[in-house]
């Protein structure tokens, strides 16, 4: 008790020992949160993007938060959907012969013009299919034609890739030609839009549903990349997926270690001999490229890199380190009363041997997570990251494989690397601090 | 012999002699221990990647692919049968097997696999090719030798001697604002190399445009040596300082400590009151004992820079033996990936090597001039 009474008051002494296990309060707190929103399978799903998931937000957007800090506001994603209250009058004509016209109004007010425009319509029709005619009408009441469509069941128009509409814009990308300001072409004319699909309907019953999306420059609260994905997906379960990682691994090769060294130093003779020697050698095996290729020909999983991470950590360099710990302890006086009760080898390495320098051997261990959450996205920075989950190191990946750097896109790399530079500084500050703190030689230093 | 001669020289000399030798075991005997460690490291990765013997499916498969069109283009066989054509497909693909030792036990053609790898003798990429248009791997490899050992050393010889002066400078000064700073620092480096790197390529390249993004020279290389020399150079900067900045606070953070708990002995304070100069103090009790300490832990932080570089090569897009992992991983190609993790095994072991033998030299237990420092 009076221990960590001693022990308290020594760590106030210390404010980076609050200030990692704050910035760690905070990634668990992240990776509760991921856990708890998004599940595993969700994620996942998410992730790969298939079926369409992803359709409604655009490619490389920057995070919201951006506009913050520029003057010109950067547009965000406008969707409007037939669905939902929009103005939709339906009147028939003849038999068989009726309109439905659907008019999207939306307010833009931004001062850049949207990323991409698309058209998605969806058709109900027995035999004739629905034909529809689209136009635009700017604010100051200029007024273009689209496009006229003979609808399919599912039928996406992508106005930003019509070059006949481009053509009849005087040359300019849709998205630009059709919000521009006549006065100052650089500039998108405020106010509101609309956008009028007039659909004709050979059949009772028939119908059309359409929603439009302006896909803006900014996108949700991390934005998104080529592949229209949100990156809040990646840069929330990463942190699970890091802290699991670092976690695991240290707490794996820390206890494998430890035994390894109290029984070398126990049993002493041949056994010590062997540990060291095969130390040695471990020593200078390059670790990384023997896990490119385990990634390579085996399995890309974090999980089997955990184990050979793990299986190439047993012998490294920690061993030598508590073998002079044990040597110590080994010649304790308790240690000889263990002995004289009769104790067995497994009790006395297990019971007396190990416990006595577990507190020295905390700070190690906290600044052993780091490097394996470091590990971790160096491997995924190389291609060799977890093929279903996404992490930090995939999303470095990705932002280096499509040269965010050069193209400005630094939302995408400092995102992750923020996160990053979070887990490495909080287990890092704890650890050197705990050093500090347990390891009497350091003490003041 | 040897120690008969010894005996008749004087004894200054003899004791001379007497140290060489030692000196002389210790190498040898690390080496051997060295040269085995890689003998294991290159027989795992060929282990790892020969695992299964999914190697040998897909050389069975590309001799079966290459024999059964050898056998269709040829003229020759014409007339056969395709009974008699396949037979004698069979009969060629079972000969090159043999002739492969692919039909003998792992176990037994592992060792065949050791010594080619050892010796570097791959054989062909299967995609990659040296920018001689050398198809080899020993060539593919050896062009991008002089790539990573140029950064390698650079950064490191810069590293190891900012961070002793640094860290003397530190240790004179303990307590300062700066030594507080370099404290609050270490933390840092957690972070490998390439993540700095990634942070300098942004500061200095995207935003500012100060330094080339990656590469190691201009497209197209300049034609004057002196040229090029300088446009390697400015290329060299930015991963050589991600290098450096990964790693020197906490190198200078620890450097400083042993200093420190080297200041406090017995001897120093003695020295102190026999009024010797500060500076002859620091170079012959502070540094001198410390130093074997200090190539110890500089030994570790090479070890973990070397596995680092291949990434930081990946970011720089440095035309060495890192971006050659990379570049053959994307490409899955087998030989030149067992190539690189073959020549990265040497390259750990040579480097700690060279630092056991440093070791030794600055090790004042062993001595070597016999007169003291």
């Amino acid at each position: 008790m009076n221990l960590i009474k001693n022990m308290a008051a020594e760590i106030k002494k210390y404010p980076s020992v609050i200030a990692g296990l704050i910035l760690i309060a905070f990634l668990v707190f992240l990776a509760a949160y991921a856990l708890i929103t998004i599940p595993y399978d969700e994620a996942i799903k998410l992730w790969r993007g298939g079926d369409n998931i992803w359709l409604e937000s655009p490619r490389n957007a920057r995070p919201v938060w951006f506009n913050y800090f520029y003057r010109d506001k950067k547009p965000e994603t406008i969707i409007v959907r037939s669905e939902e209250n929009v103005n939709k009058t339906t009147t028939k004509l003849a038999e068989g012969l009726y309109t439905s016209d659907i008019v999207f109004e939306f307010d833009y007010q931004y001062d850049d013009f949207p990323s991409e425009l698309s058209l998605f319509l969806t058709s109900k029709a027995q035999t004739a299919r629905p034909n529809v005619s689209i136009t635009w009408h700017t604010p100051d009441g200029r007024e273009y034609r689209m496009a006229d469509l003979t609808l399919k069941p599912e039928e996406s128009y992508r106005i930003s890739q019509d070059t006949r509409l481009s053509r009849r814009l005087g040359g300019a990308v849709p998205e630009i030609g059709l919000f521009a300001d006549p006065e100052n072409p650089n500039k998108p004319l405020k106010g509101t839009y609309k956008l009028v699909i007039e659909g004709m309907l050979f059949e009772e019953g028939s119908s059309i549903e359409a929603s439009f999306v302006s896909y803006g420059k900014v996108h949700g609260l991390a934005g998104t990349d080529h592949r229209r994905r949100d990156l809040t997906v990646a840069l929330l379960w990463g942190a699970p997926v890091a802290l699991a990682f670092g976690f695991l691994a240290a707490i794996g090769s820390t206890i494998t270690t430890l035994i390894l060294a109290a029984c070398a130093v126990w049993y002493g003779g041949w056994v010590d001999s062997i540990i060291r020697r095969i130390n040695e050698v471990v020593m200078i095996l390059p670790t990384l490229p023997i896990l490119i290729m385990v990634g390579m020909f085996y399995s890309r999983s974090i999980w089997v890199m955990l184990g050979c991470i793990i299986a190439l950590g047993i012998f490294g360099s920690g061993i030598m380190t508590y073998r002079s710990m044990f040597l110590q302890v080994k010649e304790s006086g308790y240690i000889e009363a263990a002995k004289a009760y009769g104790a067995s080898n497994a009790r006395i390495i297990f019971r007396y041997m190990i416990p006595k320098i577990i507190p020295v051997l905390i700070p190690q261990f906290v600044t052993m997570v780091p490097s394996y959450v470091f590990l971790e996205a160096s491997l995924a920075v190389l291609g060799l990251g977890d093929p279903v989950l996404p992490t930090w190191g995939k999303l470095l990946n990705d932002a280096y494989e499509n040269g965010a750097l050069y193209t400005g896109h630094y939302y995408w790399v400092l995102q992750p690397a923020f996160l990053l530079i979070i887990a490495g500084l909080g287990f890092a500050l704890l650890g050197f601090a705990l050093d500090r703190i347990f390891n009497p030689k350091l003490r003041g230093l | 012999m040897v120690k008969s001669l010894e005996q008749s020289q004087p004894d200054s000399k003899n004791r001379r002699f007497d140290g060489l030798f030692r000196v002389l075991n210790y190498t040898l005997v690390r080496g051997v221990v060295i040269f085995l460690t890689i003998v294991v490291g290159v027989y795992l990765a060929i282990l790892v990647a020969n695992g299964g013997g999914y190697v040998d499916e897909i050389r069975i498969a590309q001799i079966k692919e290459q024999i059964g069109l050898q056998v269709a283009s040829d003229e020759a066989l014409r007339d056969f049968t395709l009974q008699e054509r396949r037979e004698f497909e069979n009969r060629l693909v079972q000969q090159e097997i043999e002739r492969l030792n692919l039909d003998k036990p792992f176990a037994l053609r592992s060792f065949g696999y050791l010594w080619q790898g050892l010796t570097l003798d791959l054989g062909r990429a299967e995609y990659l090719q040296s920018d001689s248009g050398s198809a080899y791997v020993r060539n593919i490899i050896g062009e991008r030798l002089g790539a990573t050992l140029l950064l390698f050393a650079t950064s490191q010889l810069f590293l190891f001697g900012v961070s002793i002066i640094f860290a003397l400078f530190l240790s004179r000064r303990y307590g300062s604002p700066l030594d507080k700073l370099v404290v609050g620092l270490a933390p840092t480096s957690a972070a490998p190399s390439w993540f700095i790197g990634i942070f300098l390529i942004l500061i200095f390249a995207s935003i500012l445009g100060w330094l080339p993004f990656g590469g190691m020279v201009e497209a197209p290389p300049p034609q004057s040596k002196l040229a090029y020399a300088l446009s390697v150079i400015k290329h060299l900067i930015l991963p050589a300082s991600a290098i450096v900045v990964s790693s020197i606070f906490s190198t200078v953070y620890y450097w400083r400590t042993f200093f420190l708990i080297y200041s406090s002995e017995d001897y120093v304070d003695m020295a102190k009151a026999k009024g010797l100069t500060s500076s002859v103090i620091e170079r012959r009790y502070v540094l001198r004992p410390t130093l074997p300490t200090i190539i110890t832990s500089f030994a570790l932080t090479l070890i973990s820079l070397w596995t680092g570089s291949i990434i930081l090569e990946t970011v720089f897009s440095w035309p060495g033996l890192g971006r050659l992992t990379q570049q053959a991983i994307n490409l899955f190609d087998t030989p030149v990936v067992v190539g690189t993790v073959v020549i990265y095994a040497y390259l750990l072991g040579v480097t700690v090597f060279l630092l056991d033998i440093i070791y030794v030299l600055v090790d004042p237990r062993v001595k070597l001039g016999g007169n003291g420092a």
